[in-house]
């Protein structure tokens, strides 16, 4: 029962805040959005049972990521109002959902219910935290290190590509720098 | 009682949101926005395939692509402050520059 109200509430609520990402002019009022819909979506794991994955979703989506665009914020325009396109909001909607549909038919396709078997069970009386550690650590150790490998080179591509020129302002009008190189 | 379509049927409606974002967005942030929609849409579906398959996998899955999904908001977002810093927009249409 109450599994039903949550599973209800929050497919509701994530749409539209995810609608109002996607349909804001505004940056900030997608961002925020953005940010709830990301904390509602760890609700779905906590939900179908896959409590570690709801934890990082909430440590790395709402607490990294989501950060991680509120500081990029800061280097962009963002009161200024997005311009869009003309294009008819209808037309737009008709091709996103049927291109969505296409891609699941497409991947759905061959896949018969029938044919799929549990490949990786979890360990009986193990909580989720620790079934998801054994098999993380067993049989995805090499996808797991190769990941930690790309972590850290985009870590190092993000510090090169956004720290060159960081003493230039960007948000600083012409006049102000012409002030500030008077005062020195 | 909720079963394994309902899960699916709201993972396909937030990806049509996300895919519906990314036709319709010309800002370049926006469009970021709207590919993290879809990423999401794709755990969800993942994290109850796991569930009521009783299978550990999905989960695995679900964990790569949020690790894949921070990479690319790191290097994604020094590109978009890069090219801020050149062009002075963020626009897509400003941004074409090869004229044909």
């Amino acid at each position: 029962m109450f599994e039903q109200i949550a599973f209800y509430l929050f497919s509701i609520l994530t749409i539209g805040l995810f609608l109002v990402t996607v349909l804001s002019n505004n940056i900030l009022y997608a961002m925020t959005s953005l940010a709830s819909g990301m904390v509602l979506i760890a609700g779905f794991f906590f939900l179908s049972g896959a409590d570690f994955l709801g934890v990082v979703q909430l440590i790395v989506y709402v607490g990294a990521v989501m950060a991680l665009y509120a500081f990029g914020m800061m280097f962009f325009d963002v009161t200024k109002v997005v311009k869009e396109n003309n294009t008819s909001n209808v037309l737009v909607f008709v091709f996103g959902v049927s291109i969505a549909l296409l891609m699941v038919a497409m991947f759905a396709a061959p896949i018969s219910p029938e044919v799929i078997f549990a490949s990786v069970p979890p360990e009986p009386n193990a909580t989720n935290p620790e079934a998801v550690g054994m098999v993380l650590f067993t049989k995805y150790l090499v996808p797991f290190e190769v990941a930690a490998v790309m972590l850290l080179i985009a870590m190092i591509g993000g510090i090169i590509l956004a720290g060159k020129k960081m003493d230039k302002s960007l948000t600083k009008t012409e006049d102000e720098n012409i002030i500030q190189k008077d005062v020195k | 009682m909720i079963g394994l379509n309902h899960y699916l049927i709201v993972a396909g409606l937030l990806f049509a949101i996300g895919l519906i974002g990314v036709i319709r967005r010309r800002n370049l942030l926006m469009l970021f926005f709207a590919t993290e929609i879809m990423l999401n849409a794709a755990n969800v579906a993942f994290a109850a395939i796991s569930h009521y398959y009783n299978d550990l996998s999905g989960q695995m899955f679900a964990f790569f692509i949020i690790a894949i999904a921070a990479s690319e908001v790191a290097i994604g977002l020094g590109l978009l402050i890069l090219i801020y810093k050149k062009q002075g927009t963020l626009d897509l249409d400003d941004l074409a520059s090869m004229k044909g």
